[in-house]
């Protein structure tokens, strides 16, 4: 057995050349043979490709889908959103934990099937789902569930359980999964028909400059979340000294509620490498890297499928469209589970094989990115756009949206409303327009953004989706009446502790802090002053925090705060027990572990 | 381009050279800035936040930072200060500190920035994770329950002793010092000589049976704050 594993650790790292920044690549491999990257493994590795043992445990040991201990062939993760929660994931956990008769974080004795629970998997639109090792099941009941831990005892390969088909690309051979793009509003930037090459073509006819100009002129910000000029960054980049560049595309869509890029990925791959490739030729690089998380690994396949087809056409390798000289391929970095690699120096440091955790700034990415060379890293929509924009001209995009917010946006939209799905809007659209477009009804709060935007109640709802007003990656997620704002508000925090990559102090203790008192408030120990409390907390958090994870983490809870303060104070003022005494200690739970030890109830208690 | 910055902070006007952070130029002027993950001999790791200052306007990590013309820095003002001794209360709760029974009390770094802070006890309630100790190598110790997550021990060993001993595992707050061997500090290379065993700033990382060869009360902090051999200057 050990000698096979050296030799498969051998012949994986051989694959990746030794190389010690391939270590995403092989610790993923060898996870997917063996079910875990053991201590022994990782010794192996780190042998390999000349490192050290526990420089392979701590990359080893920050993503979800990594793990030391083995875990069974077969891995059920539940999607643990607030909408599949909404949408009935707890009876679902439930009939998985009874059929299984093993509680969630544990494997079945036989070591075949382990429950888990995953951050959105980015299927809100049709939750609740669950990715079961890489096939996504969607629209789960608990009966649905019996009959897949019955199916998968019989026959553990989860690729038999993938029902019917979804739509577009997802039903083709390829991908095969019962995904489905829910496509309700189809705009003329991302889903018109494209010919490949159209904009790739004009954008070779001009140079560089010319093609940053364009993209300026567009007026084009990113369409990632924070909306930084793509143009700027761009020019950054193709002016700062190095003679190798690299193009990022961050295809890591962790946001929970967001699901957009998932379906460009599915039915329109072929504008982002076109944008990717047209970013290549503007910043002079020749290398393209997707990164794209975990939990997409499905449409792997198909992606490559297209990139093989692009080479075919010489859309991609030597000498692109007959331009001499001009060189780019692109290759796909998987993650692992970690939604912090989505933000743009944590994506870096993933692709170098290292932990997630985001890089100092300065130097900017466009200075020093991945591996030390200026780096451009973009969404997944950027890059789209920016093939449209070369294709039809800056003028075309430009008409479209607002004045400080140009073009289309996808919004993926979820929760509490009939049609929830992708929609293309023109920027400055407003918020009860697009709860009319999905035909929503008694909506009584929107978060817009994901967790890490703004929870907005009815009075905000005659504001506008743009950069200046309500900014969103893509995120609208849409509550009726009957939920609470207190518990979606607990549910986004529990995300943020969950994955806070713990570098800074201000994340990695200031939410679980956040998080305490608002499990106090929801409980009935609220007290006066926990509002300040609250907030205070929340701005340090903020202020203090090193990356935008920390510096928007508090959001869920400030936000509602601001928007909802009613809510709290209800809730406060309902958990009194009488005035002057709150129950903000619990005598029995503290005295628990010692009753356990003594094997007796206190006396006293 | 000129080779001095010229820039403030609190309205204090400072000089220093291209290339260096806010917190080096401070240091050469006599400006204290806290701090507890950076250190004179390390590259800046931008980890603890203790050293965040208004610049311009935006909160940034002093230690990280580089100096710019006309820059504008606020070190000691109501609003950082809160920050700082809300991060300094983060540290306490987030571990098990007893400074009481702690043979590194009067040289640790965050008791005394705690005393310079005035905290006698956090706002923040106790999170009391459970940690763990490993005395396995004959002359140094770690415990985990006063680690503050600094990696000062990570970067002296990787980049003064050349040895990767320690390296982060795990993340969010579960996050920790690990040791380069199956568990045990016993099984690495560290030994008594290594500056990896100096640099800690807490009492996570000893030298067994030196605890107490200099007597409380003659300890670094004793007499003098944390800091004043900055401002001293
Ligand atoms: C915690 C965190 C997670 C992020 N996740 C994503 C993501 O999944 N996809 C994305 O495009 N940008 C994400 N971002 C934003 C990126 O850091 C970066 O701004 C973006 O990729 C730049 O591309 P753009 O300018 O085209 O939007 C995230 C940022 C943070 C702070
Ligand atoms: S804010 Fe700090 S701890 Fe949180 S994810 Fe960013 S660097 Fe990590
Ligand atoms: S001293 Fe600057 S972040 Fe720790
Ligand atoms: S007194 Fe600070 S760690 Fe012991």
């Amino acid at each position: 057995m050990s000698e096979t594993l050296e030799s498969a650790i051998r012949d994986i790292s051989q694959a990746c050349g030794n190389d010690r920044s391939r270590m995403m690549d092989i610790v993923e491999a060898v996870q997917a043979k063996y079910g875990c990257v053991s201590g022994e493994a990782m010794d192996l590795i780190a042998k390999q490709v000349s490192t050290h043992r526990v420089e392979v445990e701590s990359v080893v040991s920050f993503y979800a889908f990594l793990s030391e201990q083995p875990k069974g062939k077969v891995v059920i993760r539940l999607c643990d959103d607030i909408i599949d929660e909404m949408k009935g994931s707890e009876s679902v956990a439930e009939a998985f934990k009874q059929e299984l008769g093993i509680d969630f974080g544990e494997t079945t004795p036989d070591g075949v099937i382990t429950l888990e629970k995953t951050p959105c998997i980015g299927m809100c639109d049709q939750a609740p789902a669950a990715l079961i090792n890489n096939e996504i099941i969607t629209y789960l009941s608990s009966d649905l569930a019996r009959e897949i831990v019955r199916k998968l005892k019989k026959n553990p390969d989860p690729k038999k359980l993938v029902g019917r088909l979804g739509d577009g690309n997802n039903a083709s051979h390829l991908v095969h999964s019962m995904v489905h793009n829910n496509i309700r509003l189809a705009g003329e930037v991302i889903f018109s028909e494209m010919a490949p090459g159209a904009g790739l073509k004009n954008a070779l006819a001009l140079n560089p400059q010319e093609v940053i100009r364009d993209v300026k002129t567009a007026r084009l910000r990113g369409r990632g979340g924070a909306g930084f000029p793509t143009g700027m960054k761009w020019d950054f980049t193709r002016q700062a000294t190095g003679d190798k560049k690299y193009v990022l595309c961050n295809a890591d869509e962790g946001e929970p509620g967001t699901f957009k890029d998932r379906v460009i990925l599915t039915e329109k791959s072929d504008l982002m490498f076109e944008g990717m490739a047209i970013a290549g030729y503007a910043i002079g690089a020749d290398t393209g890297i997707v990164y794209l998380r975990g939990e997409y690994a499905y449409l792997r396949p198909l992606l490559e499928d297209v990139l093989a087809r692009r080479r075919n056409d010489n859309l991609l390798g030597n000498d692109v469209m007959g331009k001499k000289g001009f060189n780019f391929d692109i290759r796909i970095q998987m993650g692992a589970g970690a939604y912090i690699c989505g933000e743009e120096t944590a994506l870096i440091s993933s692709c170098e094989g290292l932990r997630g955790d985001p890089k100092n700034r300065p130097p900017f990415p466009a200075q020093k990115g991945y591996l030390g060379c200026p780096t451009v890293v973009n969404n997944v929509e950027t890059f789209c756009k920016v093939a449209r924009i070369l294709e039809h001209g800056p003028g075309w995009f430009a008409k479209m949206g607002s004045e400080g917010s140009s073009g289309t946006k996808l919004l993926s939209i979820s929760g509490d409303c009939a049609k929830p799905g992708v929609y293309e809007v023109p920027f400055g659209i407003k918020v009860r327009e697009v709860l009319d477009l999905c035909d929503a009804e008694d909506t009584a709060a929107v978060q817009v953004g994901g967790p890490s935007g703004q929870m907005i109640g009815m009075n905000q709802f005659g504001d506008s989706i743009c950069y200046e007003h309500l900014a969103t990656g893509g995120s609208v997620m849409v509550f009726n009446s009957t939920r609470d704002v207190l518990t979606i508000a607990r549910k986004f925090m529990e995300f943020f502790v969950e994955e806070s990559c713990g570098f800074c102090t201000p994340c990695r203790v200031g939410n679980v802090l956040l998080k305490e008192k608002l499990d106090d408030i929801i409980e009935g120990k609220g007290k006066s002053g926990d509002l300040d409390y609250l907030e205070s907390l929340g701005a340090t958090i903020k202020a203090a925090s090193r990356c935008g994870l920390g510096q928007t983490s508090p959001n869920p809870i400030l936000t509602t705060i601001k928007n909802f303060r009613s809510v709290y104070e209800a809730k406060i003022a309902a958990g009194k027990v009488e005035e002057g005494f709150q129950p903000t200690f619990d005598i029995h739970a503290a005295l628990q572990t010692a009753e356990g030890i003594a094997g007796r109830k206190s006396v006293h208690a | 381009m000129s080779n001095t910055i010229t820039f403030t902070i609190d309205g204090v006007e400072v000089t220093g050279q291209p290339g260096q952070t806010i917190m080096e130029a401070a240091d050469a002027a006599g400006i204290y800035i806290p701090r507890l993950c950076a250190l004179e001999e390390l590259s800046p790791h931008g980890s603890c936040r203790v050293c965040t200052v208004m610049v311009n306007g935006r909160p940034q990590a002093a230690c990280t930072q580089p100096i710019a013309d006309g820059m504008v820095v606020e070190n000691d003002t109501e609003q950082i200060l809160a920050i700082r001794r809300d991060i300094i209360d983060m540290l306490f709760v987030e571990g098990n500190h007893f400074c009481m029974f702690c043979e590194k009390s009067g040289n640790c770094e965050l008791q005394a920035l705690a005393y310079r802070f005035g905290i006698a006890a956090p706002r923040f309630p106790y999170l009391f994770p459970k940690r763990d100790i490993d005395a396995t190598h004959p002359d140094i110790f770690i415990d985990r329950n006063r680690c503050i997550l600094c990696g000062r021990c990570v970067r002296a060993s990787r980049d003064i002793d050349g040895k990767n001993v320690f390296e982060f595992v795990g993340r969010g707050f579960e996050k920790r010092v690990a040791v380069n061997a199956e568990a045990n500090l016993a099984d690495t290379d560290a030994a008594a000589t290594d500056e990896a065993v100096n640099v800690c700033p807490t009492g996570a990382l000893l030298k067994k049976r030196v605890g107490y060869a200099v007597p409380v009360g003659q300890r670094k902090y004793d007499h003098k704050p944390i800091g004043s051999e900055i401002e001293k200057k």
